[in-house]
Parts: structure tokens; C-alpha cells; sequence
């Protein structure tokens, strides 16, 4: 049903549809409008079949999610940033164990310093976790992508992380188009587990496997992933069948074909990075654009396919390694045999800062000048880092560093409506 | 009205309903066929904190993502908000302002900043009193949005009424929706406007 | 009382066998058809008190449920030496998850038998005293504060005895543990510190809590009988002497967690939505210091002879255990 919505109520509405049998969640911005809203329809009695379940950590909220989902319940929770590292433990656990639970990432920066708005640090900091990790571009995808997710991590037994932008999407209203709930049960199959907790037939989850095992176990896990790639492609075309409608899937080239350089990214920036595209051709540069929807597994082929050529390219990425630099762009590159100087890692948009039209049309242009270096950092306050790196090198004990930074730039009395570029 | 895309930006105070507003006039604008999308800038929740909030409305699909920078819009919820940074930063010539206050728009100090836009484009609709009246309580959103939808005319009040009543069902809805009329009839209608009229 | 009412006041070791009971009373050791959650075979160490308790209860709770019972363990000895793939000893459907999650993992098995109608099985929870009183505090918190319908049994042997005997919030003081060491002018784990488990849980205001020891599988049993029978979070907290971390010898383990109990050391109890229903008299007052000497981890307190060497340690602990007896009333009905 086509509506005005706001991303985290489409997603509600869609993960309900799925008749999840257990959520359970702690609040943390920007999540908390998703669980709200399926709070309301679980006490309503609007989603009959399902306890819904306020715990007192996220380490909790997916420690029950691992219950239920032992049990043979479909499973949800719902976390962001300092949230997804609490769980961490529990995040291997999940996925250790095989469990297909569902949850969804609203993405956001990871403190210190705190920060409460949209960067991708929480998800690639659980990158390595085991769960497949699909980015939602928008807010019809995001809710397409849950209903998607559901069927993906039942098929495979592997849970499913939904990350999609803190706050840019959760809290966006926009059009939507949200499956409906005959749609979904035509899409989506009762949960059948592969081991249940049953006391018809008992049976020992989660001991332990010393080392005569333990690869073979992890090897297995990974080629579940493997085989995942496929799966999501097919889960999405009969998505496509069923809804009408494409989502989700390995990679979302754009206007790739000819193109001298492609920008490459993960989540809602693509919307801005297409926009830029469409300008950068009106004025006759070949430009393309290539979204990795699916993270984990990484499609090494789609993405070596979609980069066919000698285009340049650019990883704009909202997250990266301190010390190292890019992260997607490693995995970029790694599809492409190797490091390549073709390659730039371009960081933006972290703990919130917007990723404007003006900026991204700079990179373009200075890509296709050959004026970007191989790890540049989106509209970085230069004088006010060389400030406080001179400012350090000068006292012993300089304090601390964010607020020197704040007090560099001159912030205090615009909030961040000041920063807006 | 035509245009390929018109930009809102407002500005308040947490408690009074800005982000509520740009969502019912996103909403708004869909019921008349457009596309339109509505974000806020994300602070940490409190009353009385500064709230900016957005509302992009096109005849196409929207994909950007970045903030609104220039606003063909702009609607101040809260007066005392003029002091704390450049809220008509990026407003163009054909620009539209409605500022929520009782009193004389000369007090405000605009000149020399709108200074260049059409005066019949810039508004003071005391918007707080209006929603005492109508609501009891001092959440001028309902009658900001009626307000803008007269001033600027990118949606009609029939579908700024429905959005109001889709949010808020029952006799608050009513009240808003009472609300709303009302300060678009006075937009409307300058000659009936509270404050001065713009000079 | 719930569980004991024939008393043994004939047996001097009050270790009474099952000929003095009903039949319907009776522990079923031996029955061949008994109930069977954890197999013999598994690799707990020579009179490991754990491995005792959690046979008994987790037998009990099968008995309770006609077998319909899912049993959630945390990371522990217990997890350890009944498992390492594929030779579980586990006869109950069983998941380990984490050491910190037992609590939530149970409450999402709960949750999800409750969302499937499945009110017939039942969910039980299990964890050393790490597990429960340190890493899984919070998560045993909130399960006892959201009331969630399940039966979390904690196995006290006070220390992290699977890592090596480290100290616990549970260890009592004066213990040697790995890291509280026998030396300087204070030895062992100092005094003031710790937390007693049973009285927080009575503070959540929780249907049932409970104590008992291995010492009287008699009341374990009935307490674990009378768990079963409500619904919402219970709380069972069973003393478990490990001979390892104790330094005790293996045949001492009944013998020590009745001293444990016979001191005052260890109050024997029940409770039902906060308030003390009924405690487990002492028949027999003991001095502290009978339960302390054949513990090696108590050995400092004593000289070379075996005879007290810091009196001033064992009458502090003494002081514990009659602040205990007043507390529960122990020598009340019994006197």
C-alpha cells in the first residue's frame, strides 16, 4: 500500500507483516521508532501471536532473540551503534549458532566522542560478526529489504543485519509502497529450523568444539555465505514476482555503462551520489554509480562484473580503519585483484555530517582531474586539525580533543544546523 | 501551483512541533499527487532546544539526501530563535517567510536581512496564540502549516486538513484542523493579519 | 518447611536413606526408570558438587514437567564437563548460548513457547555463581523484574573454579582464591565485600526464591518440585562444594555443604514474593571452624596443628554465621 511514511513505521509495518513471534529490543537512537511502533501493535492485539519483550540491555535483547530462535520463533530486534557493540558477544553467538534472526542496524556513528547521528562505524565494526549484511538506499528498500531478510536468513540459517541510515532514513518521511500483508504470506514461508529446542527430540545446541572440528564448523559457515549470494539474488526476483517491485539484491549499478569514473557506495548517499551523476552527464561527463546492497556476503564477482573496464573509481565511504583507511574500499579492491591506483577512498558523512550535492560534485570533478589521492576525507576542517595538532605538539597536556576541535571551528552557538555545508 | 521542486526548511523549538509540521506537509503534498519528503536535523531530544526541520517536494522521484540549503521557504516557529544564527541562510529573491509572532514584524529587524525579497512574500502570523485559542496548548505546527499553505500555495488546506486529521484523529485533530483553517484564512486574507503587513 | 517430614534424629550423620520415607517421597536414584536429564559419563571432577545438584534438579524438573523441559546453561563448569561435542551427557533439550545471557536466552525459549502456545514446557536456567551473580547480573535481573516464567537455578561453589578458582562476588571472605591469595596481614578475600544473591532476588519481589544444599537432596527436590509448580521467575540458589577450589577431599562434599548449612555459614530457606516463608533449622549447632579446617583454601587461619592460628578471622566469620541464625531464625523451631 502506497503511503507517506516515515522509514521506521514502513519498517514496522513491513517486519509485522512478517508475523515475527518474539521482539524483543532496548532503546537507543535512532532505533527506538521502529520498536515503538511494533510495541503498539503487539499490545493492541493488532499483531496477535507475538510477545514482544523490553529488556534491560541490547546484549539482552539479542540474548532472547537467541531463545526464541532456538525455540523455533521467528525472531526481531532492533539496534544502533553502542547498542550493536554491546551485543557484540552476541552477535558472534547468533551467528555461530546458526540462528536467522532479523535485525536492523539504524546506522550511527560509535562514540567516543559521542554522537548520536548516521555514519557506518557500527556495522563495519561488526563486518567480520558472521551475519549478512544488506544496505537499504532508501526507505522503500529498507522495507522491502526486512521482508527479504526474513526469507534470506530462514533459507540459509544465518541471521540478517538490515542497516539502514540512522535518523536520513529512520526518521525520513517519504513515499513508501509497504507490502502488504497477503503480499508477504505469499512471499514468505513458515519458519522451518534446521534444530530446535523440542523436547520430543532432544537435542544439545551451543557446546562446545575443541579444535579437531572447529574449522570445518567455520568453514561451513562460510560457505553458507557463499551460497547466500545466490539465494538473495533469487529471494530478490521473487520479491519482484510476488511484490512487483525490484529490491535488494547483490549490487545496484547506475548508469555504469561507458562510464570513465564510478562513484561506489553503501546506503542512502546513493540517492545524493545519483542525483550527482545525473548533473555530472547533463554536462557530458561519463559518470556512474555502483551501491553495494549486500556487504556480507561480499559479491566479489558482481562487483568485479559492475567495475568491468578501466573506469575510475571512488569509494565514498561513512565509516573507515584508523591507521588504514577505507574499508569497502579494501573489499573494492580485493574484487579487483589487488590494490589498484585506479582506486580512491573518499570518507564522508561521518558522526552525521552531510554529504552535500556541492561536495560530491567536487570529488567528480577532481577524480576526473586526477587530483584525488588515494584516501581523501570529505570536507575536513584542515586548519582546524592543523591547529590542534600544533596546539598538542606544544602541550604536554593539551585536554581533550574534541572540545579543542570544537573550540577550533568556532561552534557553540549554531549546534550542528552550524555545520550544515 | 507548478514548480519541480519547492523546499522548506523550518525552524523552532523542541516542543513545538516543527518536525510534526514539515511530516503533515510532506504528507500533504502527497495527497496531491507529489512527491515529498520530510526529515528533521536530528538532535538529541529536549524541550525548548533549537529544531530544524525539512520538506522537499517534487514532481519526481526525490533522491538526495542533503539538507536543505536553499530553501524556498522558510517558516520560524520561534522568534527568539532570530538571535541564535542565520535561519534565512540560502532563501532566494522569490523566497517565502512566515514568522510565528503576535507582534509587529518591524520589531523582528528583518529588513536589512530579507532585505531583496518581495514583501508580500514575508509573514508574521502570531501562530502560538492562535493554536491557545483553538488547542489550549501552545503547539503552533497546525497553524504554521495553514499558515504556509496560504502563503506559498504549494498545497491546498483540503489536503493540509487531511494530512492534520490522518495524524490525529479525534477532537485534537478537529481542533488542529480549526487551527489550521483559521491562519489560512488570515494569510490568505492580509488585510485581516494580526501583525502589521510587511512593508 | 517444604521438603523433610520425618526427621532423622536416629542416623547421626543425619544422611537418612529413602527406606524412612513413603514411597511417594523417596528419591529415585536408583530407579531404573527415573527421570534422566544429565547421563552418567561426563568429565566433572571426583565429588563435584555441581554435577550432584544439577542431576538432581534438572531430574526433578523433568519429573515436575513430565518431561516436557528445556534446560538454558551458561558458560561454566557445569556447560563444560557436560558437553564438548558430540558427547553430551544432556538428555533434556539443552542451549548454551553465553556466560553472561543464560537469563535472556531463557526468557526469548520462554517467549517463544508462550507466542507458540506451547504453555506445556517448561523453560529452567542454570549457571555458576559467575555467571549469575557477576557477568549475568543484570540480565537475572531482568528476567526477575519482567516476572518471565522461568526457573533460574544457580550452582553457588563460590568462585570462578572453571577458569582456575579466581574470586567471585560470591566467594565469602577469608577464602583463598587464585586471586585473593593467602599472604599479607589480611589473607584471603577480605571482608565487607560480595553479595548475597537470594535476599536481591527476594528483593525483585519474584513468586519463589529458594535456597538449599547438596547436603539435603530431600529439600532440593521438593524445592525444585514446589518451582515448578508456579509460574513466573523463581529462584533457586544451591550450594555446591567444589573439592577442587575447596580444597577438600571429594568424599567431604555432603559432608562439608551440611556444615556450611549446620554453622549458619549458609541460611537454608524459602521465600514467596519477597517475604521469608520458611527457613531450615539447624539441628545441631556446629563452631564455624569445624567447616573451615578441612578446606585448604581456609588454611591460613590455622596453624601447622590444625589448631586455630587467627582466631580473630574465624570469630568474624563465627559472627557471620549467628548474624545468619538471627537473620533466619535457624535455631527457632529446632532449640
Amino acid at each position: 500500500m502506497l503511503r507517506q511514511i516515515e522509514g521506521s513505521q514502513a519498517v514496522a509495518r513491513v517486519v509485522a507483516a512478517c508475523r515475527p513471534e518474539v521482539v524483543c529490543a532496548y532503546p537507543i537512537t535512532p532505533q527506538t521508532h521502529i520498536v515503538e511502533a511494533i510495541g503498539a501493535m503487539v499490545k493492541s492485539g493488532e499483531l496477535p501471536g507475538c510477545r514482544f519483550i523490553n529488556v534491560e540491555s541490547e546484549f539482552s535483547a539479542l540474548s532472547v532473540a537467541i531463545g526464541a530462535s532456538a525455540t523455533g520463533a521467528r525472531a526481531y530486534t532492533a539496534t544502533a551503534s553502542q547498542g550493536l557493540l554491546f551485543m557484540m558477544e552476541a552477535l558472534y553467538n547468533a551467528a555461530g549458532l546458526g540462528l536467522p534472526i532479523v535485525m536492523t542496524l539504524a546506522n550511527r556513528a560509535v562514540g567516543a566522542p559521542i554522537n548520536i547521528w548516521n555514519d557506518h562505524s557500527d556495522a563495519m565494526a561488526a563486518r567480520d560478526a558472521g551475519w549478512i549484511q544488506l544496505f537499504a538506499r532508501s526507505n522503500q528498500e529498507a522495507a522491502d529489504l526486512h521482508a527479504q531478510a526474513f526469507r534470506l536468513a530462514e533459507e540459509v540459517s544465518l541471521p540478517v543485519m538490515v542497516c539502514m541510515d540512522g535518523f536520513i532514513l529512520t526518521h525520513a518521511f517519504e513515499r513508501v509502497d509497504v507490502a502488504t500483508r497477503e503480499q508477504i504470506e505469499a512471499f514468505l514461508p513458515p519458519f522451518e529450523p534446521r534444530q530446535v529446542l523440542d523436547p520430543a527430540a532432544p537435542v544439545s545446541i551451543g557446546a562446545m568444539v575443541g579444535p579437531e572440528a572447529f574449522e570445518e564448523v567455520r568453514y561451513l559457515a562460510h560457505a553458507r555465505h557463499l551460497d547466500a549470494l545466490g539465494v538473495i539474488e533469487s529471494v530478490a526476483e521473487e520479491f519482484a514476482e510476488v511484490v512487483g517491485r525490484k529490491s535488494g539484491g547483490l549490487v545496484a549499478p547506475y548508469r555504469t555503462q561507458d562510464a570513465e569514473l564510478v562513484v561506489i557506495a553503501l546506503g542512502s548517499v546513493l540517492g545524493t551520489i545519483h542525483e550527482v551523476v545525473d548533473e555530472a552527464r547533463d554536462r557530458g561527463l561519463r559518470v556512474g554509480a555502483l551501491g553495494v546492497t549486500t556487504f556480507r556476503p561480499f559479491p566479489l564477482e558482481a562487483v568485479r562484473d559492475a567495475l568491468a573496464g578501466d573506469a575510475r573509481l571512488v569509494v565514498l565511504e561513512k565509516a573507515f580503519s584508523s591507521g588504514f583507511g577505507g574499508v569497502l574500499s579494501t573489499d573494492i579492491a580485493m574484487a579487483l585483484g589487488g590494490a589498484t591506483a585506479r582506486l580512491s577512498t573518499v570518507v564522508g558523512g561521518l558522526g552525521g555530517r552531510a554529504i552535500t550535492e556541492t561536495s560530491l560534485r567536487r570529488v567528480v570533478d577532481d577524480a576526473l582531474e586526477g587530483r584525488l589521492g588515494r584516501l581523501e576525507f570529505l570536507d575536513l576542517d584542515r586548519a582546524a586539525v592543523e591547529r590542534e595538532l600544533a596546539h598538542m605538539a606544544g602541550d604536554r597536556r593539551s585536554g581533550p580533543i574534541a572540545e579543542n576541535v570544537l573550540r577550533a571551528i568556532g561552534a557553540g552557538t549554531a549546534g550542528i544546523a552550524g555545520r550544515r555545508a | 501551483m507548478t514548480f519541480s521542486q519547492f523546499q522548506v526548511r523550518f525552524h523552532g523549538r523542541g516542543g513545538q512541533g516543527v518536525v510534526t509540521a514539515a511530516e503533515l506537509l510532506s504528507v500533504a503534498a502527497f495527497y496531491e499527487g507529489r512527491y515529498s519528503q520530510a526529515f528533521p536535523t536530528f538532535g538529541s531530544e529536549r524541550a525548548g532546544a533549537p529544531v530544524a526541520a525539512f520538506c522537499r517536494i517534487a514532481e519526481r522521484e526525490i533522491r538526495t539526501r542533503a539538507p536543505i540549503i536553499r530553501p524556498d521557504a522558510v517558516v520560524v516557529g520561534d522568534p527568539t530563535l532570530l538571535h541564535s544564527g542565520d535561519l534565512f541562510a540560502g532563501i532566494g529573491r522569490e523566497g517565502y517567510v512566515l514568522v510565528n509572532t503576535s507582534g509587529d514584524l518591524t520589531d523582528l529587524d528583518l529588513d536589512r536581512r530579507l532585505a531583496g525579497l518581495r514583501p508580500e512574500r514575508i509573514v508574521a502570523l502570531g501562530a502560538t496564540e492562535l493554536a491557545l485559542q483553538h488547542l489550549g496548548r501552545p503547539v503552533p505546527n497546525a497553524v504554521l502549516l495553514g499558515g504556509l499553505a496560504a502563503l506559498c500555495g504549494v498545497v491546498g488546506l483540503a489536503s493540509v486538513e487531511r494530512a492534520i486529521a490522518e495524524r490525529f484523529p479525534g477532537p485534537v485533530g478537529t481542533a488542529n484542523q480549526r487551527a489550521a483553517a483559521e491562519a489560512y484564512a488570515r494569510v490568505a486574507r492580509p488585510a485581516e493579519l494580526t501583525g502589521a503587513s510587511p512593508d | 518447611m517444604s521438603g523433610q517430614p520425618v526427621r532423622f534424629f536416629q542416623v547421626g550423620s543425619f544422611a537418612a536413606g529413602n527406606r524412612l520415607l513413603p514411597p511417594e517421597l523417596r528419591s529415585v536414584q536408583s530407579d531404573a526408570t527415573r527421570a534422566n536429564a544429565l547421563t552418567s559419563g561426563h568429565r566433572a571432577c571426583q565429588g563435584c558438587g555441581e554435577a550432584l545438584g544439577a542431576r538432581y534438579v534438572l531430574d526433578t524438573a523433568m519429573r515436575a514437567t513430565q518431561g516436557r523441559l528445556i534446560a538454558v546453561n551458561a558458560t561454566g563448569c557445569l556447560e563444560v564437563f557436560t558437553t564438548p561435542y558430540p558427547q553430551t551427557s544432556w538428555r533434556v533439550p539443552w542451549l548454551h548460548s553465553l556466560f553472561a545471557n543464560a537469563a535472556s536466552v531463557a526468557t526469548g525459549v520462554a517467549s517463544a513457547l508462550e507466542a507458540q502456545g506451547r504453555s506445556d514446557v517448561r523453560v529452567l536456567a542454570q549457571a555458576g555463581d559467575g555467571g549469575t551473580v557477576d557477568i549475568g547480573f543484570a540480565a537475572l535481573s531482568g528476567l526477575f523484574e519482567r516476572n518471565d516464567d522461568v526457573l533460574y537455578v544457580c550452582y553457588d561453589n563460590q568462585a570462578y573454579m572453571n577458569t582456575g578458582v579466581q574470586r567471585s562476588g560470591a566467594t565469602p571472605p577469608a577464602a583463598r582464591t587464585a586471586t585473593t591469595e593467602a599472604v599479607g596481614p589480611e589473607p584471603g578475600n577480605p571482608f565487607g565485600q560480595g553479595k548475597n544473591l537470594p535476599l536481591i532476588a527476594m528483593a525483585h519481589g519474584i513468586p519463589y526464591v529458594a535456597t538449599a544444599t547438596v547436603a539435603d537432596l530431600h529439600d532440593l527436590e521438593a524445592k525444585v518440585f514446589k518451582a515448578m509448580s508456579i509460574h513466573g521467575a523463581r529462584y533457586l540458589h544451591v550450594l555446591v562444594p567444589c573439592p577442587l577450589g575447596w580444597g577438600s577431599a571429594p568424599a567431604a562434599t555432603i559432608e562439608l555443604a551440611r556444615l556450611a548449612k549446620e554453622t549458619g555459614l549458609f541460611a537454608v530457606f524459602e521465600s514467596e514474593h519477597g517475604e521469608l516463608t520458611a527457613s531450615s533449622p539447624i539441628r545441631r549447632p556446629v563452631p564455624v571452624e569445624a567447616y573451615l579446617r578441612p578446606q585448604t583454601r581456609y588454611r591460613h587461619l590455622f596453624d601447622d596443628a590444625g589448631e586455630v592460628g587467627r582466631p580473630d578471622v574465624v570469630a568474624r566469620l563465627q559472627a557471620m554465621a549467628d548474624a545468619n541464625i538471627a537473620r533466619f531464625d535457624l535455631l527457632g523451631g529446632e532449640r
